[in-house]
């Protein structure tokens, strides 16, 4: 959500470039042909496994957006317990007053992997771009960049962490 | 044959889920269940971090309502610390809280919703968007991004980012506001005073043509709860909690926080990671309740602020001497509650505690467990930390608002879908509609997940055996 915090910078985004799917677009389905895609967030579930291939098969420019997508990050701190079942336990069947169970409905809820990890794990990604979130003029310059065919260079400020 | 419809992803939220219709034999709509498909596991994984780490790394639960977390972790803290706070963290913090209410209330109405109303609902998908709004109501739009750029800013100036700003602590605040950070908030309310009120006067004209949607977006009697102060006025960083009924009769009163657990149970369900929180006397699913703007305006007495108070009476009227009960008015009580939250800055912007130094009580672990409670935008937040004697965290539990409402999300999404979808045919509109039904509420899922470029919503038809029928890309 920090991409709004760009604040008036959007009108001048929306005038450059069509946003064609993401959280703040109706699209459900990926389109094709898409030139560029920011991912943010760690990937936690199937669903995402499939989403990433899907989306690297359209898209021409892939970036990681953010210390999730980068490292893993917050969401990869459940590694370190060793696999998804601790997780559930503790909040599905532990803290739980009625129906204690955990959600597997299937075809609507997609399992957990075992695992957490960046998107680069899953497909090659062409940029990273770290944060936690990347902060508005990051993500300004590094669109402008894009926008306007540069090569991507990110100076030593830009590259940090958190 | 029987079928269901499943959207997915759900789109114009913050947050991954799906929806799924099913129908019945006469292709009717027999029940909406809303799914939200990510789960972190805060509450096991924090095990072992040290106190004073949690309210950044809870923090990360979402990149929306960040503040609620930082502040609800560190009351968590003070309890655990058995400490009061200085006054003036206690009025930093609320300041922060304020700009938070206004940031994402904000982004709710003008960057996710308003285009359904605004550039309406048969709007083609491709278009009805905040880049849509931008294109074709450029000055309404830009006034929803001063808005939230002024609550981003407040957190800005006081945290020193706008997001995941590591300032509140356990015992207080890290740093004051400075003498220019004031004069920047300073002259910038006038503008957005001015923002809210032709806002509110735009959407009472929307609610003149959107009668229907008052109708059947989530109407339907359930029981509210939120924090409010000594008298019963309306709260957003302390308080106590007050549960009413739709009558608007107050059905439990004034009950600490710290004691949650006697009135809320939980209740998880095979098809969605988010649990359902219900209200414990009542038993579940009976006890539903909602949380967030609409229920705090239904239980408070009074907001405590002249613009503010003169809406409330305006938004009650809707409810014709009980409870307002449509879930479609949650878009009305958010535009109230930032008008509010600047009323509200406006009154202490000037006091000279802001600039003071005496910021933080230190004092090692005294209690080996504490609740922490605000309200976030969405509803009430609460954090439970059992600690041990270094500080360790022991055990987590979260209840976070959007889950709150998860009950009343299916009811409402229920009732829209029995409204507009008959006979197995589905246009794409009117799966918007059912949507639209859950951003009302105005959830944010990224609690257990962040996903920018992929959080839509998604709707599939199945049928009684669960086959998928017909899935809805929408385009
Ligand atoms: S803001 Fe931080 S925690 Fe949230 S998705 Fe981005 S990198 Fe992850």
């Amino acid at each position: 959500m920090s991409f709004l915090d760009m604040d008036e910078w959007l009108v001048e985004l929306q005038q450059r470039a069509d946003v064609v799917y993401g959280p703040f677009v109706d699209t459900k389905e990926y389109p094709q042909d898409v030139d560029l895609v920011l991912i943010e967030g760690a990937v936690c579930n199937s669903d995402h496994v499939e989403l990433l291939h899907t989306l690297r098969s359209r898209t021409k420019v892939v970036v990681a957006f953010g210390d999730c997508a980068v490292t893993g990050n917050v969401p990869a701190m459940r590694n370190a317990l060793g696999g998804a079942a601790p997780v559930l336990q503790r909040a599905y069947i532990e803290l739980a007053d009625t129906n204690p169970q955990i959600p597997r409905a299937e075809g609507v809820v997609p399992p957990l992997l075992e695992r957490v990890v960046p998107v680069h794990a899953v497909i090659p990604v062409e940029h990273f771009l770290p944060g936690c979130p990347p902060d508005a003029g990051k993500i300004k310059a590094f669109l402008t960049m894009l926008l306007e065919g540069q090569p991507v260079q990110l100076s030593p400020q830009e590259i940090k962490f958190g | 044959m029987t079928q269901q419809i499943k959207i997915d992803p759900v789109t114009r939220i913050e947050g991954h889920a799906k929806i799924t219709i099913q129908l019945d034999e006469n292709g009717d709509v027999a029940r909406a269940r809303f799914h939200v498909v990510e789960f972190r596991g805060f509450e096991k994984f924090c095990e072992g971090r040290t106190l004073s780490e949690m309210p950044g790394i809870t923090a990360r639960t979402c990149g929306i309502c960040p503040v609620s977390h930082i502040l609800a972790s560190a009351k968590a803290g003070d309890a655990i610390l058995a400490v009061r706070i200085p006054p003036a963290a206690e009025k930093l913090r609320r300041i922060m809280n304020l700009g938070q209410i206004i940031q994402s209330h904000a982004l709710s109405f003008f960057h996710l919703s308003a285009p359904d109303f605004l550039l309406g609902w048969d709007t083609p998908a491709a278009s009805r968007n905040v880049f849509g709004m931008i294109a074709s109501m450029p000055e309404l739009a830009r006034n929803g991004i001063r808005l939230r750029q002024f609550g981003q800013t407040i957190i800005e100036l006081l945290g020193g980012r706008r997001i995941h700003p590591a300032w509140a602590v356990p015992g207080g605040v890290r740093a004051p506001l400075t003498p220019a950070g004031r004069d920047q908030i300073k002259v910038a309310i006038p503008q957005m005073l001015e923002i809210i009120q032709s806002t509110i006067e735009l959407f009472r004209q929307v609610l003149k043509k959107h009668q229907r949607e008052v109708q059947i977006f989530g109407n339907f009697p359930s029981l509210f709860m939120g924090l409010v102060g000594p008298d019963g006025q309306w709260e957003h960083y302390d308080g106590m909690l007050r549960f009413t009924d739709s009558s608007g009769n107050v059905i439990a009163d004034q009950i600490d926080p710290a004691n949650y657990r006697e009135v809320i149970g939980e209740a998880v369900e095979p098809d969605s990671y988010l649990k359902s929180p219900y209200y414990k006397p009542f038993g579940y699913p009976d006890g539903m309740y909602r949380v967030g703007p609409l229920a705090r305006l239904n239980v408070c007495e009074r907001i405590g602020t002249p613009l503010a108070d003169r809406e409330l009476e305006r938004f009650r009227a809707h409810g014709k001497g009980g409870a307002v009960t449509s879930s479609f008015l949650y878009h009305y009580a958010r535009l109230i509650e930032i008008l509010a939250a600047i009323e509200k800055i406006a009154e202490v912007i000037d006091d000279p505690d802001l600039l003071g130094d005496r910021l933080r009580a230190d004092a090692g672990i005294n209690k080996l467990e504490g609740v922490g409670v605000s309200e976030a935008p969405r509803g009430t937040l609460f954090h439970h930390y059992q600690v041990d004697e270094n500080g360790l965290v022991k055990k987590v539990n979260l209840i976070i608002a959007t889950g709150q409402n998860n009950l009343a999300m299916n009811r409402t999404i229920t009732q829209i879908a029995r409204h507009y979808i008959r006979g197995g045919s589905i246009p794409e509109p009117m799966l918007n509609r059912v949507e639209a039904g859950i951003r009302a509420f105005d959830p944010c899922l990224s609690c257990s997940v962040h996903a920018l470029g992929r959080m839509p919503l998604k709707v599939v038809l199945m049928d009684a055996a669960g086959r998928v029928l017909d899935e809805v890309p929408r385009l």
